[in-house]
């Protein structure tokens, strides 16, 4: 067979989104960000929001987030990202404005400004991805890191005397009453995969219907900042993540489902 | 006496602890020494580099353009670096994975099958030591005697049951190296 | 005293020195280049061994205002980030300097404007030298252009920063930050005991003892009048400090036709370049400056009578050389050569700049 014969419309089983660029990520392989990068951009390509969606970039890995997604972008101060967002969106109430932040920039340099928005209950989607470290910089401790875990900045394991506990931002952002929607999710297997995407969509469409902040937290790995190949990266994830960050919904259509 | 030197390859090569040892190395035989590394996250995986000068005086600048040595270990960096080497200088780079040998006719250039040799004799963690004996068997910048003490003072206690290995494969290196082209 | 011989990078020898010179609490954020600082510290555990206390904070902007906590009940005290970040402590700066609080604050430089790059620069100078936050106030600022100064100048950044009530700012750039070099580190000193505080920073809020009125650490005057007076005080410290603390290193001054003025890493390409004129057989001096504030204005204004030219070298596009053009009056050429964006400058590029601009000039 010829590649001619098997390159029809009729054959096409999956095709890259065209809301990602032809760009090569410059992320590390098996890193959850590219995933949820893709997630976001079938999203907004099956809504048919592409001229209505403005990314706001973070700063850390995904700082160059704005080279990936075929939208219009903007790239904040670190942290300042849900600022952006508030102001694009009620200057532009129909646009589709979404924030993506690591765990530093949202909930650590960030907190004042993401508390706020979401209090303030700012029409705007935030992806939030949870690493537990700081990638971008080396591998520093994050305010999720884990009790015990060892960066850069905790070399002995994060302990609580000195740095404190683990910050359950999402749980604490649930409580406020303008958040919508509140959730975590993953991006390590094809069916977290598929529910991430739910999830996303949802907060869209919530953002369409006007209803108020969305908040997607995607608890991902980073296997650089811990030192692990990505496979068992993904494990320790399982493993330890998800027992301090546990997977599913904390706040549907406005009302708590977990405490 | 002042010895410039790059040492560029991939991430993971050693390329940075092969300069550290050669600095602290230097430092202990009583010379001045630099040690100023390429970093930043372009370092993921992808090409690192370090400069190292090794002097008799009060070094000025610690970041250099032009270098008496080029210790090479890929592609990328020969491609980047060869044409930085000052006339009569030294090339000296591993054949693995080169496609695309040294050309200039106004330097030395020597290679070391390191990565081969490393590999036949299962000493993949001593790779840069087996480089950095080729290196000082064109350059003798530093003494074999202040090699073991810069290795004693570089790497942390519980390793130093690792030197006489370190330095075996130093020897490795010196017997190793091939001139490829003399001045 | 007793030296020991290390090998170290620029921002391990701010740790080292932090915790060797009997500093009572470090807090920073991490930023690349200079996150080795913190991570120096936290591998040390200089808590176990001195004491020190040494804390990631949030942000910057905690990181400077801890630093003023800490700073206004006597203790030293200090943070250290890189350009983005220390913009981010530019209001805590200006209430340090209000309130005459000592501390030191370590800027590590990159290229920017904006998050720019994280590679070498010097285009913070202006923020440094001229106030950067708001109100009438300087920093003292120290340049270091070795491991060995990112070491000492923590030391003497204590020294000045207690003797003057006034923040210390070491700022150095990416490269001195990165490089590792021969180190030599003393014994260490320890840290002030309650009784040394009060008698080394008698001003400060450490506890009101029976014997005397409640101390208030502020940098607010509602009354004009005092505010002025306050400010007058100030400058008469500033002005005190130009008087006697003006720091500088002149290499071959003495019979040089053109002069490098230089400071950091800049100096030390710079000094390369003199080598290279030299075998050219130019008569090249260095005047490679230590403090940035206060500024070595009379040694600027002799030598701008003696020699054909000075060329400003430094990472920016031209920040240092105005206050080297205002000290020579123009009673010779001055011009400025620098790469920047994070672009390291070659001594070759260096002295070709001073060939074109100054020794062939009409
Ligand atoms: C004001 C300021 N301070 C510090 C930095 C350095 N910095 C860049 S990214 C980052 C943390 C990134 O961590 P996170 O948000 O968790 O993202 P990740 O890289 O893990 O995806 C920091 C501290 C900066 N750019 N600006
Ligand atoms: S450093 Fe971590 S977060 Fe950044 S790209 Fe690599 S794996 Fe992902
Ligand atoms: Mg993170």
């Amino acid at each position: 067979m010829f590649n001619q014969d098997i390159v029809k419309p009729e054959n096409l089983v999956y095709k890259r989104t065209e809301v990602l660029t032809d760009n090569v990520m410059h992320y590390c392989p098996g890193c959850g960000h590219g995933t949820t990068h893709r997630i976001i951009a079938e999203v907004i390509e099956e809504m048919g929001i592409q001229d209505k969606a403005i990314c706001v970039a973070p700063v850390g890995c995904s700082v160059l987030a704005y080279n990936y997604f075929e939208v219009d972008s903007l790239g904040a101060a670190h942290g300042r990202a849900p600022a952006l967002a508030t102001a694009i969106q009620r200057l532009n109430p129909d646009k589709h404005t979404f924030t993506y932040q690591g765990d530093g920039d949202l909930a650590a340099i960030g907190t004042a400004e993401t508390i706020h928005a979401c209090n303030r209950g700012e029409n705007i989607v935030i992806i939030f991805i949870n690493n537990g470290i700081y990638g971008m910089t080396g591998g520093q401790m994050a305010p999720t890191t884990l009790v015990g875990m060892k960066t850069a900045t905790t070399p002995y394991g994060r302990n609580v005397e000195l740095n404190g506990y683990p910050l359950q931002i999402t749980e604490l952002l649930a409580q406020l009453p303008g958040t919508y929607l509140v959730t975590r999710q993953s991006v390590h297997t094809a069916a977290a995969v598929r529910k991430t995407k739910k999830a996303i969509r949802q907060a869209f469409e919530n953002q369409k219907n006007k209803k108020g902040t969305s908040f997607v937290e995607v608890v991902s790995n980073c296997n650089s900042g811990w030192k692990m190949p990505a496979t068992k990266a993904n494990e320790w994830m399982v493993e330890n993540m998800f027992a301090k960050y546990p997977i599913g919904d904390i706040k549907v259509d406005g009302e708590l489902v977990q405490k | 006496m002042t010895e410039e030197i790059i040492i560029a390859g991939f991430g993971g090569q050693g390329v940075l602890s092969m300069g550290k040892i050669l600095a602290y190395s230097g430092a202990m035989q009583d010379k001045e020494v630099s040690w100023m590394p390429s970093y930043g996250p372009e370092m993921r995986g992808g090409t690192a580099n370090v400069s190292v000068i090794i002097s008799d005086e009060r070094i000025s600048s610690p970041i250099i353009s032009q270098f008496d040595t080029a210790i090479i270990l890929n592609q990328q960096s020969l491609d980047k670096f060869e044409s930085s080497v000052k006339p009569g200088g030294v090339l000296l780079y591993d054949p693995n994975g080169i496609t695309n040998p040294p050309k200039r006719t106004d330097i030395n250039i020597y290679k070391i099958a390191a990565t081969e040799k490393a590999a036949d004799l299962g000493l993949a963690k001593v790779f840069n030591m087996i480089v950095l004996g080729g290196f000082l068997k064109v350059k003798p910048v530093v003494t074999e005697e202040f090699i073991e003490k810069g290795l004693m003072k570089s790497l942390p206690e519980r390793h130093h049951g690792m030197i006489p290995e370190n330095l075996k494969a130093v020897q490795t290196g010196k017997e190793l190296v091939q001139a490829v082209h003399t001045l | 005293m007793a030296k020991e011989l290390k090998l170290m990078k620029g921002n391990e020898a701010i740790a080292e020195a932090a915790i060797r010179s009997g500093c009572d609490g470090y807090f920073g954020y991490p930023i690349t280049p200079q996150s080795e600082v913190m991570e120096h510290l936290m591998a040390e555990k200089p808590w176990e061994k001195t004491g020190m206390v040494v804390l990631q904070a949030e942000s910057e902007t905690s990181s400077i205002n801890m630093v003023y906590g800490g700073a206004g009940v006597g203790k030293k005290v200090m943070t250290s980030s890189s350009s983005p970040g220390i913009s981010l402590m530019q209001e805590g700066l200006t209430y340090l300097a209000g309130a005459e609080l000592p501390a030191i604050v370590v800027n590590v430089v990159r290229g920017g404007p904006g998050l720019g790059t994280i590679q070498p620069s010097q285009a913070d100078y202006f923020q440094a030298t001229k106030g950067g936050g708001h109100g009438d106030y300087q920093l003292f600022v120290l340049a270091p252009a070795t491991v060995q100064e990112m070491y000492d100048f923590v030391f003497l950044g204590w020294e000045i920063a207690f003797k003057y009530r006034n923040p210390v700012m070491i700022l150095s750039d990416g490269a001195i930050g990165q490089v590792m070099e021969k180190l030599y580190v003393g014994d260490y000193v320890p840290r002030w005991t309650d009784e040394e505080l009060r008698k080394n920073a008698p001003w400060a809020s450490f506890g009101k003892p029976t014997d005397r009125k409640h101390h208030i650490i502020t940098s607010l005057e509602l009354d004009s009048a005092k505010q002025e007076l306050h400010n007058h005080k100030l400058q008469a410290k500033y002005r005190e400090m130009e008087e006697k603390e003006v720091r500088f290193e002149a290499i071959n001054c003495d019979d040089a036709d053109y002069i490098f003025v230089a400071y950091g890493s800049s100096a030390r390409i710079a000094e390369k370049a003199m080598q290279l004129g030299k075998e050219k057989g130019y008569k090249i001096g260095i005047l490679r400056l230590i403090t940035l504030f206060p500024f070595p204005k009379k040694k600027i204004a002799e030598l701008s009578t003696k020699v054909k030219g000075m060329l400003a070298v430094e990472m920016s596009a031209g920040q240092m050389v105005e206050d080297v053009r205002l000290a020579a009056e123009f009673r010779c050429p001055i011009e400025h050569y620098g790469r920047y964006g994070g672009i390291i400058h070659t001594p070759q590029e260096v002295l070709e700049a001073l060939e074109e601009k100054i020794i062939k000039r009409k």
